[in-house]
């Protein structure tokens, strides 16, 4: 009975499952693991000394801050984006599209090289805001405006073919029924993309965490002000600090985790809410 | 049968024979060219590529064998530490002892007294902190006292992960503690109203380059000798002078080979001869041509014009050694933390 019950259309269900976890161990877990391992060698109170010196706590503020700010900001333009690409068509738009793409495919020094070049009191556009007191490059500001940058692909390709399948008969049907315009956005468009939404945010999240290369550039890395958290792990590479290092990069790691777990639970708890509405 | 045997064996033993052949012209062929893997910081890129021409030539000459020289840059620190995680550099030429200090100790590659084993601290060429400025110095900076004025504005990048910065800023903790009535507290002081005026911390050398030169952000980037003489010449005389300070330190970067990798690369001899040709006139010669100051004092005076005078202390006078410099100020802790968070 217990066989039947398991018998598939397509077997292997044990090979492909013992292939996963292999891989996922051998990609993933052994070299995180590594990290745990390497500070697991500190006692528990100078682990805590390590990771909650001001100047470290400063960097998690920041990091995580404007990581959040920034997914947040891209689920707001993102989602725009996707509509318009996916619900109008426009001369250009193929072009629009491709640009999307952009900054996965750029090196991420480049993008913050530009980025600095930019908004530097002597760029394009910080010659303009600078007299105006709004300085981006060198401040925390310009972090935000790297991690939105390097963020915004998630949101995009996350909602764009979710809103591709959603007819627009939807829509009709919700205005037929005497729906206002505002209750068709509420009720009936974002409780579908919201699932979607999530998983962009959390990627854009996530990428921006981690995010090295393009932010160094724009953020002054000033103490207390303008340190990222991957910064403390290089400085204090760069001082043979191993351990500190790891123990910095645990705390990044668990926190992520935490929060992209919480991330995805909500994501599951919004699908099974919007399949009642549909 | 017996043709078919025959004829197997003698295709066997010329098999080989080839082989043994082979492997002969392949072991002459190894033997004949060694290849020395020189690792090193950012700013020496161009005076090695123009020794390792000169001492290929020497060697040649000298010994009738060809040797290849590959060249590996990159910050200090991180340099250092590929060598202690496995990359096999027969000779390091690094930015300061601590970095070369910490191949011994966390990986024992080289012995305790590796520093001691060639003239001059092992270093044979010295370089020093000078500043460099917009033409014309608008704001007038002669000295490191100028440097905690209001409104000037300093770029050094971050003494934590750039060895070029942590010279800047000792060099200004002992200009402060040099002072008639200087104390440690009052150079604490000085450091401290300094980098007040830092608006940006880049993490290496170049990058802060960058930030003056192409951003325009700072009125004094606080550099080695030989990248501001560099700077001044890739980017227009017309644009930057070179301000020397009355005093700044000796900035001494230390070479060695590295034993364990020598021995098993069997490159000893020449890993050896490489780093000795460093001091010779030929050596010194190219040394100043990019602006180090050489050791051999013939070819200083050849240099002389391009390498100001400065009254230069050392890091073993005010400072007792690197490893001291380095646990009391930029430790976790030390006094480049305190000046941030206790504002």
């Amino acid at each position: 009975m217990a066989a039947a019950i398991t018998r598939r259309v397509l077997p292997g269900f044990g090979l492909s499952l013992g292939f996963t976890l292999a891989y996922l161990s051998l990609i993933v877990l052994v070299p995180l693991a590594a990290v745990f391992v390497k500070t697991a060698t500190l006692s528990f109170s100078e682990f805590w000394a390590i990771v909650s010196t001001p100047r470290v706590v400063a960097t998690y503020r920041l990091s995580f801050g404007a990581s959040l700010l920034a997914a947040a900001i891209n689920v707001v333009f993102g989602v725009l984006l996707a509509w318009s690409l996916v619900r109008y068509s426009f001369p250009g738009k193929k072009l629009i599209d491709a640009l999307v793409d952009l900054p996965f495919a750029l090196p991420t020094a480049v993008a913050g090289i530009s980025l600095t070049a930019l908004y530097a009191k002597n760029g394009w556009l910080g010659q303009y805001l600078e007299p105006l007191g709004i300085k981006v490059a060198f401040t925390p500001l310009g972090v935000l405006v790297a991690l939105v940058f390097i963020g915004l692909p998630f949101v995009v390709r996350t909602v764009q073919p979710v809103l591709e399948d959603l007819d627009v008969e939807f829509e009709e049907a919700a205005a037929s029924l005497g729906a206002t315009r505002w209750q068709t956005v509420y009720r009936v468009v974002i409780p579908t993309l919201l699932p979607a939404i999530l998983t962009g945010f959390a990627l854009a999240f996530a990428r921006a965490v981690g995010e090295y290369g393009s932010v160094i550039f724009i953020a002054g890395n000033l103490p207390m002000v303008s340190e990222i958290t991957p910064l403390i792990i290089i400085t204090k590479l760069e001082q043979y600090d191993y351990v500190g290092a790891t123990a910095v990069a645990a705390v990044m790691l668990v926190a992520s985790f935490i929060l992209l777990l919480l991330i995805n639970a909500l994501q599951a708890w919004t699908r099974r809410s919007a399949r009642r509405i549909t | 049968m017996t043709t078919v045997r025959l004829t197997r064996r003698a295709l066997a033993s010329a098999g080989v024979a080839a082989g043994i052949a082979l492997a002969a012209t392949a072991g002459v062929a190894w033997a004949q060219s060694v290849t020395l893997l020189n690792v090193s910081y950012d700013p020496t890129r161009e005076l090695y590529q123009d020794f390792n021409a000169a001492f290929i030539k020497h060697w040649k000459a000298k010994t009738g064998k060809d040797v290849a020289i590959k060249q590996s840059h990159g910050g200090s620190g991180k340099q250092g530490r590929s060598v202690i995680d496995g990359l096999p550099a027969d000779v390091v030429t690094l930015a300061l002892a601590y970095d070369i200090d910490a191949i011994h100790e966390r990986a024992k590659l080289i012995p305790a007294d590796w520093q001691k084993r060639l003239p001059n601290n092992s270093s044979p060429y010295t370089s020093t902190i000078v500043f460099l400025v917009r033409k014309g110095n608008p704001k007038g900076i002669k000295d490191w006292g100028d440097l905690v004025k209001d409104g000037v504005q300093v770029v050094t990048p971050n003494p934590k992960t750039s060895g070029g910065a942590r010279w800047n800023y000792l060099a200004a903790w002992a200009y402060a503690l040099r002072q008639p009535g200087g104390t440690e507290a009052s150079a604490k002081e000085f450091v401290t109203k300094l980098f007040k005026n830092v608006p940006v911390l880049d993490p290496a050398a170049r990058g802060a380059l960058t930030t003056f030169t192409e951003r325009g952000i700072g009125d004094v980037f606080l550099s080695w000798e030989n990248e501001a003489h560099l700077a001044t010449k890739e980017l227009g005389p017309d644009k930057y002078d070179i301000i020397v300070p009355v005093s700044s330190i000796l900035a001494e970067p230390p070479v060695t080979i590295v034993d364990t990798n020598v021995d098993k690369q069997g490159t000893r001899e020449v890993a050896q001869a490489y780093l000795e040709y460093l001091y010779s006139p030929e050596g010194q010669d190219i040394a100043g041509k990019h602006y180090y100051r050489p050791r051999d004092p013939k070819a200083a005076e050849k240099y002389k014009a391009q390498l100001s005078p400065v009254q230069l202390f050392t890091i073993d006078e005010v400072f007792g050694g690197w490893q001291k410099a380095q646990k009391t100020h930029f430790s976790d802790g030390g006094t480049f933390d305190q000046i941030y968070t206790k504002r």
